[in-house]
């Protein structure tokens, strides 16, 4: 208990924060803030995993969460059967190319020795397979961006409940962490940084522009929900009534009945955009908690340790008969799979899934603060890493608010100085975010909840 | 006649944009390079420190505007730019001071390095935002066009125009100077051979009596120069945005590695790799092929081999081939 205590003090002073905005701001404020700190926390496991247990870069977080996002819409939308009618067998076709293309050339690597021949056999493979690919699947995403553009232009998903998702994106981002590992994981850890950074940003160009299994920047918006709507709750008794009995006795104060009416109607509609976030709320809690005991888990046995020694002296676990390579692999596909589960959970929250919105400032660079901050190698700073930037990401701007009008209250209000600087106010916080880092990084390396193993 | 007319399109649409995109990168990239060779590390906050050279520039403009300096057909912001190049080193300088020095002086590995320039991005980005707004900015006055597309076609008679802007001339004639007069002060004055030794093998440059101090101090003022300038002749070109500075970061990148990242001569080069590829790759050549070719075999399609929207994609991947099969990169990389 008392080894743990700076655990427990930590993270009783970021829910009282966390309450603290609930009461002095609003709960609906309060808890939007604890579900995303909560998305975070996921997003900062994965990245822990990688950088934390077996010290590799990835600074593709973004590709990830975007392909998490996709996986969202993918599984929840009801297929466009026009679309499919209309250029469903030319997709088809060219993923059937696509097959054919990595079959053969995987066949040429096994078949025939390393040679010139056959480097410039498999690039003549590949340039002219992507030009066969774009002649054969033109007229079909032609066909299917023109069905009903305004409203579809897409070939849809499944139709399926969107709490799968969360498992499919984890699929897609650890299938896609599995390509750039086989390619890039032999860089040296800078080279790797800017690989997976730049492989990223291809991933939301691909993302942003193939419309026809997108939507690209016209956006899907309307995603089916885990949790109930506000409307449907707003009218149903049940809800009516336990509101009613939560607010009983400031509704008693009210003397006219139409007044007290109005006054539970207000409270019913505040009531259920609660009520939908505490839905969520717990389906994330239940996300988290079930991946912090795997985590755990994962680190203290054989494995966790065998991770620590690679990290730690890489060619000593290669002496000792580890498979360096392998494990590297696997573990950024692990980590890379739970960014995934975390960008379909932020898209299911949203309930929209907006391309453009993926800049690496807010979901590569944004996280790796959040892990360096709360503490990299131990899963609880990792994840009160993510509760304390995202909460002072979005705090950021009222804090410095209430700093300026607080050091120029002396200064009139039409100051041109003052003025500028209270419009500026949204850009406190990267100042905020940029001197936490480095105050962290020169001051406690470690992190918040530095990393502690026990040898028992 | 024709064939005259598609040289002049592709002289048009992509020669001279690529040579001049490809000369801003290459700026960004020189200084990318020689902060890796020298001060070992990636640095993440490049395209937040030209943005902000950028800003000291446009600020200087606006101040020499407002009392009436110009330089006649030529935009002011060339009177201003070696006042923002003082504001850009002064401020690399008490980052390097405040941040950077320690963990010099800690001989803390890349990453980390990486990780703290990361802080500075932030920082710098604040600063840039909170002095100047996330708003774009225009600060280009002078004349707009040496040759106007449409002058061109009036005084040789062909079908197309050849445009010629002057921020494309004063871009590719300022890179040119200043590479050659960088060139000439690595190679042939004593501190830049010094540096030169320095980037090479650190502790032997320091037992034959380099002193390091010097080394960076000298490292971080032709930082400042090469990062304002670049950011002021892209901001004069195009337009001045923080946002796409911070974008701009990603082909500067690209192109310090796909020359070899500590060379500077290979990012010079990488730069018009880049540039050239991105627009190469991405140009519609219908028109081309609709000189050149008979009637007969004129093309339906766009001839384009890759949308436009894919410009970034291109460099990314092309750089992501470079690191995988020649990691060193084209011309052979850490050598300076």
């Amino acid at each position: 208990m008392r080894k743990n205590l700076n655990v427990i003090a930590a993270y009783s002073i970021m829910m009282v924060l966390i309450l603290m905005v609930g009461i002095f701001q609003s709960w609906n404020i309060a808890l939007s803030i604890f579900n995303l700190c909560l998305i975070s926390a996921v997003m900062t496991m994965g990245a822990n995993i990688q950088w934390g247990y077996a010290g590799l870069i990835n600074f593709g977080i973004m590709g990830y969460t975007a392909l998490g996002g996709l996986a969202a819409v993918l599984i929840s939308v009801d297929p466009v059967q026009e679309a499919w009618k209309a250029g469903g067998f030319d997709i088809l076709m060219s993923l059937w190319l696509i097959v054919v293309m990595v079959l053969v050339i995987r066949f040429i690597l096994k078949r025939f020795e390393k040679s010139k021949i056959r480097t410039y056999s498999i690039a003549a493979i590949i340039i002219s397979g992507i030009l066969l690919i774009r002649f054969s699947a033109e007229p079909g995403i032609e066909a299917i961006e023109a069905v009903d553009p305004a409203k579809t232009g897409f070939l849809g998903g499944f139709g399926l409940p969107i709490i799968f998702s969360w498992i499919v994106g984890a699929l897609f981002a650890g299938g896609l962490a599995f390509i750039v590992g086989k390619v890039a994981l032999g860089l040296r850890a800078d080279y790797l940084a800017i690989a997976t950074l730049l492989i990223s940003e291809i991933v939301i160009a691909i993302i942003k522009h193939e419309d026809w299994l997108t939507r690209g920047v016209k956006n899907v918006i309307g995603l089916k929900r885990p949790a109930p709507y506000e409307v449907d709750l707003q009218t149903t008794d049940w809800f009516i009534k336990l509101v009613e009995k939560f607010n009983s006795g400031k509704l008693s104060l009210i003397e006219n009945l139409s007044d007290r009416q109005a006054a539970l109607n207000q409270l019913v509609i505040e009531g259920s955009s609660v009520f939908v976030k505490l839905c969520y709320s717990g389906l994330f809690l239940v996300v988290v908690i079930i991946l912090l005991i795997l985590t755990q888990k994962a680190l203290y046995s054989p494995w966790g340790r065998m991770m620590r020694a690679i990290r730690d002296n890489e060619e000593a676990a290669n002496a000792m008969g580890k498979n360096v390579v392998k494990q590297h692999l696997l573990i950024f596909i692990l980590g890379s799979a739970i960014v995934g589960i975390a960008g379909a959970m932020l898209v299911t929250q949203d309930g929209l899934f907006t391309p453009g919105s993926y800049r690496p400032m807010r979901y590569t660079f944004l996280i790796w603060v959040m892990v360096i901050v709360g503490g990299s190698g131990n899963n609880f700073g990792a994840i009160l890493g993510g509760f304390v930037v995202w909460f002072l990401w979005i705090e950021a701007a009222p804090i410095s608010l209430f700093l300026i009008n607080f050091f120029t209250a002396g200064i009139p209000e039409t100051n041109a100085l003052k003025a500028h600087l209270i419009e500026s106010v949204p850009y406190f916080r990267f100042l905020l975010m940029g001197l936490g880092l480095l105050f962290i990084m020169r001051y406690r390396p470690k992190g918040i909840l530095p990393e502690k193993i026990e040898i028992k | 006649m024709d064939f005259i007319n598609a040289i002049i399109l592709l002289l048009n649409y992509i020669f001279i944009p690529a040579l001049t995109y490809g000369s801003q990168l290459a700026l960004g990239a020189i200084f990318v390079t020689l902060i890796y060779g020298i001060l070992r590390f990636a640095n993440f906050a490049t395209g937040d420190m030209m943005s902000f050279g950028t800003m000291a520039t446009i600020l200087f403009t606006w101040y020499f505007q407002s009392l009436g300096v110009s330089l006649g057909v030529l935009p002011t912001a060339l009177l201003a730019i070696p006042f923002g190049i003082v504001f850009m080193i002064l401020y690399m300088l008490l980052i390097d001071k405040f941040v950077f020095k320690y963990y010099r002086h800690q001989k803390s590995p890349p990453v980390q390095f990486a990780m703290v320039s990361i802080g500075v991005m932030f920082v710098t980005q604040a600063v840039v935002r909170i002095i100047i707004g996330p708003g774009d900015r225009r600060f280009f006055d002078g004349e707009k066009f040496i040759i106007k597309a449409r002058e061109f076609k009036e005084m040789t008679g062909l079908n197309e125009g050849l445009a010629l802007k002057s921020t494309q001339v004063i871009t590719i004639f300022v890179t040119i100077i200043l590479v050659s007069l960088l060139f000439w002060f690595l190679n042939r004055t004593k501190t830049g051979k010094s540096m030169k030794a320095y980037s090479d093998n650190e502790d032997l440059a320091l037992l034959s009596g380099i002193d390091p101090k010097k080394i960076v101090l000298v490292t971080w003022i032709i930082a400042g120069i090469l990062a304002t300038i670049g950011g002021a002749l892209y901001g004069l070109d195009k337009s001045f945005k923080p946002f796409t500075y911070f974008n701009n970061m990603l082909p500067i990148f690209a192109a310090a590695i796909v020359g070899g990242i500590g060379n500077p001569f290979g990012a010079f080069l990488g730069g018009y790799v880049i540039a050239f590829s991105e627009i190469l790759l991405t140009y519609a050549y219908k028109k081309f092929f609709m000189y050149i070719l008979p009637e007969s075999m004129e093309p339906n399609s766009l001839v384009q081999l890759l949308s436009t929207d894919y410009k970034f994609a291109v460099s990314f991947s092309i750089l992501v081939i470079v690191l995988i099969y020649r990691p060193s990169g084209i011309f052979k990389g850490k050598v300076l």
